[in-house]
């Protein structure tokens, strides 16, 4: 496989909305997409598979809410009983009003903290990583289209800047 | 495309009412008339003679709660103020009976209400809503203002019975609103302390005000939207936007009054600072409720082709969103209540956990747990058959909501589901679907002069 791939700038998003459905109804592979900002309906237009980024965050606040039960059963209950506002901590179940704030804060905060650590992990994403992005430009106000090249770069040329692209440019990538 | 009112679900209707009646009256000619009627009727229902439940220790300690509160003598028209932590005299037992005896005869009139008031809220939720989507000047919605403006109109039809109703009360035809007994009033230095908002002249005056800005809002804002179907220029949207905005500040406070009002005075020793928000939230739901119920209705049916699933999408999120907004006020209603243990306050949650266990717990699953399960996944909230069952469920649920706030107060124990409780909810359903229906068919389906009509029908998720 060449190493090759041409980079194609817009500066619309609804300009890169349609571009991304021409080259994707002219089979070409799109290998990435780099924008300033989330591009809203893009993921379905480039075909990615659907997120599941949900059903894991439903599982990590289920784990929180579990947490948090047990957390405030060993501390309220077994650990150290007390006698607050005439309510004495011998049973979870009786005390259990009291506790559904904190079960619902820890059910947000697993279900938060752990959907971006996932999202940092499946992205591969950590600290001090050098960016990806080929063109700074990227980070103002200019969406690029990276497709692999495969000896048909005058046709994906063409096809480009009929698309609405304003600089198409044929990379050499060193890796 | 106009709508035409199919006869099969006009007769549907008039088969509700109809029903729904029989069961009203049978359920008032049921209802004791004297005090011996009463006690034969605990009597076939208790198998043992009256008030078994009335010998539970909460329920003395509820009512030594109350007698350390208030000045009581003799008042057996009083729900909680049988003081008699001394066992069975034979003055306790004439008055106990009479109690039951007054309870008894509430019940078919609660029922009514409970029905009434369930429906009627539903229709000012609607109205809400609709002046929320006009006043953000929203764009995904302006297909569906029709299905809003049908709903609601059912608003003056529904509060004028409320109305009556209260009226009724006001003249002493029941026993719903004890504050409005001058001999309970002459006894109790807590109500007595209130008369001067609580008094019938002043409480109906406060009704007539609410129901007719609520619905000169609804008048002018549908004639506004009809108008703006013919006109070449926006100013009646312009006007809609600008009624819209000012209708929901007077809501907000009316809505509040309403409620302590119309529900929170039945059990007029008790108090809760959020109980208009909390009466709100269970309109506002049921509202939404009943908006995308009726919209996948009219789509099943061929109409609303503009209508697309991100439409129903939203109103789902709506549902799932405003279960849970209901959920956390119910709650903090209910912790700080609970966590503080005050008897005047904590005497509303002991008899509604005591004597209405299933009802008061099964709401909270059938308004909060079934919907928040069911309508969490963002894919179940485009297939009908998932909305449909989650918004028969909430408004079911929150039909039960407005029974565990009225009926307690207002029966006490005596509570079951008869022939008035669900001849008043059939009869006013079918009373809302006519009303509802009839509506519908005098105008487009399709507010088609809208500005953002355009933008709602290309709203995509």
């Amino acid at each position: 496989m060449s190493d090759k791939v041409v980079h194609a700038l817009y500066d619309d998003d609804d300009v890169l909305l349609s571009a991304v459905k021409i080259i994707r109804s002219e089979k070409h592979h799109i290998e990435e997409v780099y924008t300033p900002f989330p591009v809203h309906g893009l993921d379905k237009a480039m075909g990615l598979e659907e997120t599941r980024i949900a059903i894991m965050a439903f599982i990590y606040g289920c784990i929180g809410l579990c947490v948090a039960v047990a957390m405030m059963n060993f501390i309220m209950i077994d650990d150290w009983p007390q006698n607050i506002g005439g309510k004495p901590s011998f049973s979870y179940l009786e005390n259990m009003p009291a506790f559904v704030p904190i079960m619902f804060e820890m059910t947000v905060f697993f279900a938060a903290h752990l959907m971006v650590i996932t999202f940092y992990m499946r992205s591969k994403l950590w600290p001090f990583k050098k960016a990806e992005n080929p063109n700074p430009l990227t980070t103002d106000d200019k969406f690029l289209v990276e497709i692999g090249v495969h000896d048909n770069e005058k046709e994906l040329e063409k096809l480009l800047k009929k698309s609405g692209a304003i600089d198409v440019s044929i990379i050499e990538k060193s890796e | 495309m106009m709508y035409t009112f199919p006869n099969k679900l006009r007769n549907l209707a008039f088969a509700f009412m109809a029903v729904g009646f029989i069961g009203l009256v049978y359920g008032f000619l049921s209802a004791p008339t004297t005090i011996e009627e009463a006690k034969a009727i605990v009597a076939a229902n208790h198998g043992e003679g009256h008030g078994t439940s009335h010998d539970t220790p909460s329920d003395h300690a509820e009512e030594s709660a109350h007698s350390n509160e208030t000045s009581h003598d003799t008042d057996a028209a009083h729900s909680q103020d049988d003081s008699h932590n001394s066992g069975h005299t034979d003055s306790h037992d004439a008055e106990h009976d009479e109690h039951i005896f007054h309870q008894l005869t509430n019940k078919p009139w609660a029922a009514l209400y409970v029905a009434a008031f369930f429906f009627f809220m539903i229709s000012l939720g609607v109205l809400a809503f609709y002046a929320i989507q006009r006043a953000a000047q929203a764009g995904w919605s302006p297909v569906l203002y029709r299905v809003m403006e049908s709903i609601t109109a059912y608003l003056l039809p529904g509060g004028i019975i409320v109305l009556v109703i209260l009226a009724l009360s006001g003249m002493h035809m029941n026993h719903l609103f004890i504050w409005m007994d001058p001999e309970v009033v002459a006894h109790d230095k807590l109500i007595a302390g209130k008369t001067g908002f609580l008094n019938v002249p002043f409480f109906l005056i406060r009704a007539v005000i609410f129901l007719s800005g609520w619905s000169l809002y609804r008048y002018f804002s549908r004639k506004f939207s009809l108008a703006q179907d013919l006109a070449d220029d926006i100013s009646n949207h312009k006007k809609n936007f600008r009624i819209s905005a000012a209708f929901l500040v007077f809501y907000i406070v009316t809505e509040s009054i309403m409620s302590w009002d119309w529900i929170m005075s039945i059990d007029p020793h008790w108090f809760s600072t959020l109980f208009g928000w909390y009466v709100f939230a269970s309109m506002f739901v049921s509202g939404i409720t009943a908006i995308a119920l009726i919209t996948i209705y009219l789509k099943s049916k061929g109409y609303l082709e503009f209508v697309n699933d991100s439409h129903i999408h939203d109103l789902g999120k709506f549902m799932f969103g405003i279960s849970v907004f209901w959920t956390y006020l119910w709650f903090s209603q209910f912790m700080l209540i609970w966590y503080s243990n005050i008897p005047e306050e904590v005497t509303y949650f002991i008899t509604r956990i005591e004597d209405y266990n299933l009802p008061f717990f099964g709401m909270l699953v059938m308004n909060f747990i079934f919907p928040l399960l069911i309508l969490m996944n963002s894919d179940y909230k485009r297939i009908n058959y998932f909305m449909v069952m989650a918004g028969i469920v909430i408004i079911l649920g929150h039909y039960m909501d407005v029974f565990n706030m009225i009926m307690p107060s207002a029966v006490g124990d005596q509570w079951f589901i008869g022939s008035a409780e669900i001849g008043g909810f059939l009869f006013f359903l079918g009373l809302f679907i006519f009303v509802v229906f009839k509506e519908m068919t005098k105008a487009p389906l399709l507010a088609k002069g809208d500005p953002y009509m355009g933008e709602s029908e290309r709203f995509h998720y």
